[in-house]
């Protein structure tokens, strides 16, 4: 049984400074990491002998342009779930808009491929490497990032659009 | 690849016979594109796959999907957690069920509420019915791919049994929207007791006389077996969960590894293959179904006596008698249904073993009405991506029926 404390020790251990921000909401391990280390990261934690963290479950984007922090404005959110030990890790990769680039991890994991495609195609993020890097679920020739936070859905508070123009 | 006939057409007089070249033959690499999808009948569903086809086998596959991509995690970012069950729904639609429960469960993780035993028995009782009609679909469309009708038209008999019993739980037949977040809608009726007693004694006679037609049928054998085989290792690599995975002989089920609802209560197997083929996943599922049955039967013969919901009057809905004579109801009916309830702050990874797989809900609250974000781990979405490796090198009516098998499912494709 892995405890989240074990991991996180071994992580600061091996990658220092490089690891930081550690949490555990719902005991679920959490940390950030800088992404010249996050290819680094995921194959030391695949390789690891006892670890064995070698099950990527899921890849997401967020966005947050109310961070005042412009180099945190787009987060790339990796869980990885290691099926030996039933262990989770959330890996957060904090990007800027500027600078929105991030390796790619198919050379890992073969299901990364359409993820990284999904997280292109709603926010835009650029995966270094990727074999095909084209939108998944979106027109090929839209040209926006829709899951962006400047895209609101149709707002029900806008008192400019009134009945009577649509019919109702 | 073109083949050299011989006609031996050279004795025939008169007939223009170009001279027999001495050199090597030449061999015309030409492969054809066929496009199969978006719409064909036998995808089951809106995507799109080109193939490159060398005479009849397949080379290679391009795969085209969001055809009926509805941006539900957009949508979900203006909407009050309540009213997101309604797109859950809509994604794994031969269970949705699942969904929805899996969503309550994320949510009732977030605002920490505790779902009394008794909610949590109905909501397993209504999941694995849902798997139940999940797979019995999917394996009753692949006897259709193969060529045999019967079984489909046998089980979806059966699957209409079970439509009716969440009719009973909720109204509702195919999106479902069923339980709240907080417990159920309402509690198992004694018609929908007696539904579900009659199913479950109905339906192993079903399913035997299914397994009969088909696990040991010379006819289907000889079009699944070792068709569409995928390493362990693969597998994984690929991201496959659910019935895929296990069939490829990883023993990895959300239900055993992280109990949720209770499941830790019931004594079920967890049925693996060994070859990752269309046979072993038919048989999983098969398998499956029988599990379903006795955890079905477990829990409604040790249904536990209590309420059917949480007291979480900021989260339930209050009963609509209170509501007219109860001050407190009417202002938390009033703020639920208008979606001014904020929850608390957090990060929550959530995930249930939906028909196909590992579905997760990965949810990010700021403390507002709304989600800040909500991205669904859609296991159809991930493993789909395997298919052309998978179709390497078979025939075509072989693709349709590792597709059939695999179970991929478009509105939870696309989401």
């Amino acid at each position: 049984m892995l405890t989240n404390e074990e991991v996180a020790k071994d992580l600061i251990r091996q990658f220092g400074e490089d690891v930081y921000d550690f949490e555990d909401p719902f005991d679920l391990l959490t940390l950030s990491t800088k992404r010249e280390q996050l290819i680094p990261m995921l194959q030391y934690l695949k390789d690891h002998p006892t670890y064995q963290i070698n099950f990527l479950t899921d890849i997401c984007g967020i966005h947050y342009p109310d961070d005042p922090n412009p180099e945190r404005e787009f987060c790339v959110v990796y869980h990885l779930h290691s099926l030996i030990h039933n262990f989770r890790v959330r890996l957060k990769v904090f990007l800027s808009e500027a600078d929105l680039h991030i390796p790619t991890a198919t050379t890992i994991y073969a299901c990364a491929n359409w993820m990284e495609r999904e997280t292109y195609d709603f926010f835009g993020v650029n995966f270094d490497g990727h074999p095909k890097l084209i939108r998944i679920l979106n027109m090929e020739d839209m040209d926006y990032f829709p899951m962006r936070r400047q895209y609101p859905l149709e707002d029900s508070t806008r008192e400019d659009k009134i009945d009577a123009l649509f019919g109702r | 690849m073109n083949t050299v006939l011989d006609v031996s057409n050279k004795n025939i007089p008169g007939a223009d016979v170009p001279a027999q070249s001495d050199g090597p033959i030449q061999y015309v690499n030409e492969l054809t594109t066929l496009n199969l999808g978006p719409t064909h009948p036998a995808t089951h569903g809106i995507f799109q796959n080109i193939l490159q086809m060398d005479g009849e086998k397949i080379v290679s596959g391009e795969q085209t999907i969001g055809y009926i991509h509805r941006a539900f995690e957009k949508i979900a970012e203006r909407r009050p957690f309540y009213q997101i069950t309604t797109l859950t729904d809509r994604m794994n639609y031969c269970s949705s069920p699942i969904n929805n429960m899996g969503w309550h469960m994320t949510v009732e993780k977030l605002l920490g509420v505790q779902v009394p035993k008794r909610a949590q028995y109905i909501r397993v009782i209504m999941m694995e019915l849902a798997r139940i009609a999940d797979h019995l679909i999917c394996n009753g469309i692949l006897g259709v791919d193969t060529g045999a009708y019967t079984g489909f038209l046998y089980l979806m008999q059966e699957r209409e049994n079970i439509y009716e019993i969440y009719e009973e739980m909720c109204g509702a037949r195919l999106t479902t929207n069923m339980g709240r977040i907080g417990g159920m809608e309402r509690d198992l009726s004694a018609e929908a007791i007696r539904k579900i007693r009659a199913f479950v004694s109905r339906y192993p006679k079903v399913l035997r006389e299914f397994e009969n037609m088909f696990n040991r049928n010379r006819i289907f054998m000889d079009r699944v077996v070792n068709v569409g085989p995928i390493t362990a290792e693969r597998a994984l690599s690929y991201g496959f969960t659910g019935p895929n995975l296990r069939a490829a002989g990883v023993d990895y089920d959300v239900r055993v590894m992280n109990p949720y609802s209770s499941y830790e209560d019931f004594e079920f197997d967890v049925p693996v293959g060994q070859n990752g083929d269309t046979y072993d996943r038919f048989m999983v599922r098969g398998e499956e179904m029988w599990q379903s049955l006795r955890i079905i039967e477990q829990a409604i013969e040790n249904l536990p006596e209590g309420s059917h919901y949480a007291d979480a009057p900021e989260y339930y809905l209050p009963p609509k008698q209170e509501v007219y004579k109860n001050m407190e109801a009417l202002i938390y009916h009033f703020k639920i249904v208008m979606g001014e309830i904020d929850a608390p702050v957090g990060e929550v990874y959530h995930s249930v073993e939906g028909g196909n797989g590992e579905l997760g809900f990965y949810l990010i609250s700021d403390g507002g009405r709304a989600p800040y974000r909500l991205h669904f781990r859609r296991p159809s979405f991930i493993y789909y991506q395997a298919y052309p490796e998978m179709c390497k090198g078979v025939t075509l009516s072989d693709a349709i029926v590792i597709m059939s098998s695999l179970n991929v499912i478009a509105g939870e494709l696309d989401a």
